[in-house]
């Protein structure tokens, strides 16, 4: 980016030396509960119906008001929605960490800023726009009340004449907002974003060069996040019985089931609703209601984050071991312990993977985006029944609380699988069974649900030894047997988890191997090494634990495998050293970041240029 | 389902054609003489006796001597020993998960007063239908005779060691906070027991049965407050109880006065007959008042302590479908297309 010579008395005039088109990101910088959420989503959402690819993420504290808050737009023509780390355009409405935010920029970047803190003054080399949203604030908001959540509204007229983003769009974002119903409310906003953009057209002249231009490229799109997709996904997996306890970030989860249970899960004759959904005491209760739930023959689920997967070890040990069918959503957030509530990592994929005590592994399903939050949610509900397991589906907060752009997800092609589930004409025609007998070489038992009318229906569900007819047991050879019988099974599985993605790169001596949300970055990078350093990478995308074939063939077929964690331990790497052969470990490299931002390209792309010494 | 040919000499049945055998469950591996034991023997006649068809009910525990139980009644349903202290966690989802089960479950002081409190306040707090049995010894017995948290001031372990805690009186935490029957009860007093438990069969709600059942290993010496001897000498019984089934004829009417009356959710009725002393069991702060009496004068106040019919029970409150949610077709439990697209259209 080239360095300009800027006055800061007198900014410079004219047209800016060179145009950025549609490839930048903005960072407004705030005070949470100011209502400055609704204007950066009507910032992105116009982005959005100008047909640009766009992302937004929130970086807010773990607090109700008062406290920074920075939310990043990046809208890319390239489609790279992943996080940026440079900010190319500030909006800085947060005195207190205004100076800092601009300090921070590099050379070039824009400012907007409330003209009171003088932020001019600090840097001659960015281009600044004072606004003086107080007095702009006041005219177009009568009621002294409202006036601090409308302010916010008049960036976004700034902005939008400032970038060139097109006014009717934000007025359509801002009805779609809030709806038919607060149409008010809406004009109330629109007429704020109207007298910034008024102001900005009268008062600047533009001297920095990032601007927009309508594209082509999100016709069709939606925008939502990861927990809705979720929600969306259990919903439509037939979930039944739904536990939760709120924890950051997962909350929004379940409370969007509900609002989607309400509208679409009643019966339209009798309004009798086709699901329970409980709020539980803690996440010890959650956990025993969902597998109560599941054992019941329900489909049951459970959303939660960290400190609520290491409440619930001891019962996911049971579900284990008496191989009881539930989903655990774990919105992933930074540990150890409280840790950063609102921050994003993937740093419970370790303790997941072989949740509670003695010997026990656990199937986790990694979607990356939207649509997979919502396909992966559904195939999970049919997989824990399958296989009779309680299975993970491991999102982030970056994936889970930020709006996303997605493709209309597809409805289920396939029905609902129960799994192995003897009915009473079952029993009657095979006069009887043992619930945990391995009749069809898969590891999976045939079970029975309570409230089955047979009198060889029951059995005695138990967390401890337990033979093939679940009686108690301690003998060894029973016991070997079990725990055996649990390894083939969670060894069957690797044949049923949805496979990974792979681009092998041409030619590609290394390669990437990532989940979740590292996608993003680690595609763009992909396309960093290729432009700027000539390395082709190829890249391994994972979708599920335990792995598969695929993943020790992607790891053979390259020199060295860039494993990539978000997380300070490398536990991706380590649950593949778990089981690799010394031969392909040697070939795993570690890559990680852990600061609790969403991952960005170009610190994967500085990481491989620094391992491989170039 | 037993409608097979009738054996010779022909076996004695319930009303639904069963013998008492099918509500047997394994054999018992707990001391000879506990408490316990004599609990699951009412269990098994009780349900015997009624005619409640086996596969209807779900068996659920905790974890201890008492959780052990419910291997050892009920053959034929449904059972789940779980974590400590965490059974109402996995009887709630059953219940939500199958309506039409009808909850049973066994847990002890160690298991519902220390760990479980928590679980078994919120379970008493919702009225989960299901009746919910406390073997109460005062004594860790799995691990060789530790106190527990329902253990009374003063009373001593088998070392001599005395408790210097006050107990949890788990029938007082369940009246204030909302269980809809409440009683208490002693694994000796075989007929109350029977009326009792009968009693929950029948109510529609949670029934906390508070049941002194001693353990005689660890807490049956001198010195102890839940022992045989002590029981026997402290027992204040509040009243006596009749039990009449729904399917029975009504044979005498009662005079006005002689006994109060309470019609149970299916019909049944239990018939209260008066002691030495005047005691409502629908009004929960004469409940409350009474234990705080026994326990001053230092008695063990057993009976039906509460019972409340008309309030809500949980899965009413939730607005459920009558049928089981475990058994629901996919037209019910998965949206049409044209919902999802509905969704997609609000989205874009």
């Amino acid at each position: 980016m080239s360095t300009l010579e800027v006055s800061p008395s007198e900014p410079a005039s004219g047209q800016p030396d060179h145009s950025v088109v549609n490839d930048f990101s903005i960072q407004v910088a705030t005070v949470n509960g100011s209502g400055s959420q609704t204007a950066n989503s009507v910032l992105m959402r116009a982005l959005f119906q100008m047909g640009i690819p766009v992302s937004g993420k929130n970086m807010f504290p773990s607090n109700i008001a008062g406290l920074p808050t920075w939310f990043t737009i990046r809208a890319s023509k390239h489609g790279y929605i992943g996080r940026r780390k440079e900010i190319d355009f500030l909006v800085a409405m947060n005195p207190e960490t205004a100076r800092e935010d601009v300090m921070k920029l590099d050379s070039g970047a824009a400012v907007v800023y409330d003209e009171p803190l003088k932020l001019n003054e600090l840097r001659s080399d960015l281009h600044f726009y004072p606004v003086p949203f107080d007095k702009l604030v006041g005219p177009v908001c009568p009621e002294a009340k409202l006036r601090k959540l409308v302010r916010n509204m008049i960036y976004d007229g700034v902005v939008a004449q400032l970038l060139s983003i097109e006014m009717g769009e934000i007025r359509n974002a801002l009805v779609k907002q809030f709806g038919k119903k607060k149409a008010k409310a809406a004009d109330l906003n629109m007429g704020a974003a109207q007298a910034g953009f008024d102001f900005a057209a009268k008062t600047f002249t533009k001297t920095d060069p990032f601007s927009v231009q309508r594209m082509n490229a999100t016709a069709g799109k939606i925008i939502i996040d990861g927990n809705s997709a979720c929600a969306l996904g259990a919903m439509f997996a037939g979930v039944t019985v739904v536990t939760w306890y709120p924890i950051t970030p997962s909350s929004s989860l379940v409370e969007t089931l509900i609002g989607y249970m309400r509208r679409f899960r009643h019966d339209p004759e009798t309004g009798k609703a086709s699901y329970a959904i409980v709020q539980a005491e803690d996440e010890l209760a959650s956990i025993g209601m969902a597998i109560g739930a599941g054992w019941g023959g329900a489909r049951s689920m459970t959303a939660t984050a960290g400190p609520g997967i290491s409440l619930m070890s001891e019962f996911i040990g049971l579900g284990y071991y008496a191989e009881v069918p539930t989903v655990v959503f774990d919105v992933e957030r930074v540990g150890p312990s409280t840790g950063l509530p609102t921050r994003t990592q993937q740093g419970d994929l370790l303790t997941t993977a072989l949740l509670s005590h003695g010997d026990t592994r656990h199937p986790m399903f990694f979607p990356c985006s939207p649509e997979e939050c919502f396909s992966l949610s559904i195939e999970a509900f049919n997989f824990a029944e399958q296989f009779q397991t309680p299975v993970f589906v491991m999102t982030d907060l970056d994936l889970g609380m930020n709006n996303w752009m997605a493709d209309p997800f597809a409805y289920p092609e396939t029905p609902i699988k129960r799994g192995k589930v003897l009915d009473a004409d079952d029993l009657e025609k095979l006069g009887g069974f043992a619930r945990y007998k391995d009749v069809d070489g898969d590891g999976v038992g045939y079970r029975t649900l309570p409230g089955t009318n047979h009198p060889a229906a029951s059995y005695f569900t138990r967390g401890s030894g337990h033979n093939d007819k679940a009686q108690y047991t301690e003998r060894e050879d029973d016991y070997v047997h079990n725990m055996d019988r649990l390894a083939h099974k969670f060894d069957v599985m690797r044949k049923h988890v949805p496979a990974p993605v792979a681009h092998l790169g041409k030619g590609a001596k290394i390669g990437f191997v990532a989940c979740g949300t590292s996608d993003y970055a680690v595609r763009e990078s992909c396309d960093q090494l290729r432009n700027e350093y000539d390395i082709e990478a190829s890249y391994l995308r994972l979708k599920a634990y335990p792995f598969n074939e695929d993943l020790l063939e992607f790891v053979r077929q390259h020199e060295r495998v860039y494993v990539v964690d978000q997380n300070r331990d490398a536990q991706l790497l380590a649950l593949m050293r778990l089981e690799f052969p010394a031969e392909l470990i040697a070939k795993l490299r570690s890559l990680r970041y852990y600061g609790g931002l969403p991952l960005d390209a170009r610190t994967v792309t500085d990481e491989v240029i620094r391992q491989e010494g170039k | 389902m037993s409608t097979g040919t009738i054996p010779t000499p022909p076996k004695k049945l319930n009303r639904i054609g069963l013998e008492v055998l099918q509500y047997k469950g394994g054999k018992t591996t707990l001391c000879a003489g506990c408490g316990h034991n004599s609990i699951s023997e009412r269990i098994v006649e009780c349900f015997y006796e009624l005619g409640v068809e086996p596969y209807k009910v779900a068996k659920f525990s905790g974890i201890g001597c008492s959780s052990k139980s419910p291997a050892y009644f009920l053959g034929q349903s449904h059972g789940f020993n779980s974590v400590h202290g965490r059974m109402p966690a996995i009887a709630t989802g059953a219940v939500l998960a199958n309506r039409t089960l009808l909850g049973l479950g066994v847990t002890g002081d160690g298991d519902t007063a220390s760990i479980g409190l928590g679980q078994f306040m919120h379970l008493v707090r919702r009225n989960l239908p299901m009746i919910y049995i406390i073997e109460d010894n005062g004594v860790y017995g799995l691990t060789k005779g530790q106190f527990s948290a329902t253990a009374d001031v003063g009373s001593k372990l088998k070392t001599g060691a005395p408790n210097d805690l006050p107990p949890f009186d788990c029938c007082a935490l369940a009246l204030k906070w909302g269980a809809t029957f409440v009683a208490r009860s002693f694994s000796g007093d075989k007929r109350q027991l029977q009326s009792i438990l009968k009693a929950a069969i029948s109510h529609n709600g949670l029934s906390v049965i508070d049941v002194v059942s001693p353990c005689v290993t660890f807490n049956d010496h001198e010195g102890s407050t839940k022992s045989y001897g002590y029981m026997k000498e402290h027992e204040a019984v509040l009243h006596e109880l009749d039990y009449v089934p729904f399917f029975a004829e009504i044979a005498v009417e009662i005079p006005e006065g002689e006994a109060m009356d309470v019609q149970l959710h299916d019909g049944s009725h239990l018939r209260i007959r008066k002691l030495d002393r005047d005691y409502d069991p629908t009004n929960r702060l004469a409940a409350l008042s009474a234990i705080e009496d026994a326990e001053h004068k230092g008695e063990v106040l057993t009976g039906v302590l509460f019972v409340n019919t008309s309030k809500p029970t949980f899965v009413d409150l939730l607005n459920m479908d009558e049928a089981p949610l475990a058994t629901m077709p996919e037209s019910k439990t998965r949206p049409s297309k044209a919902v999802l697209d509905t969704v997609m259209e609000e989205l874009r």
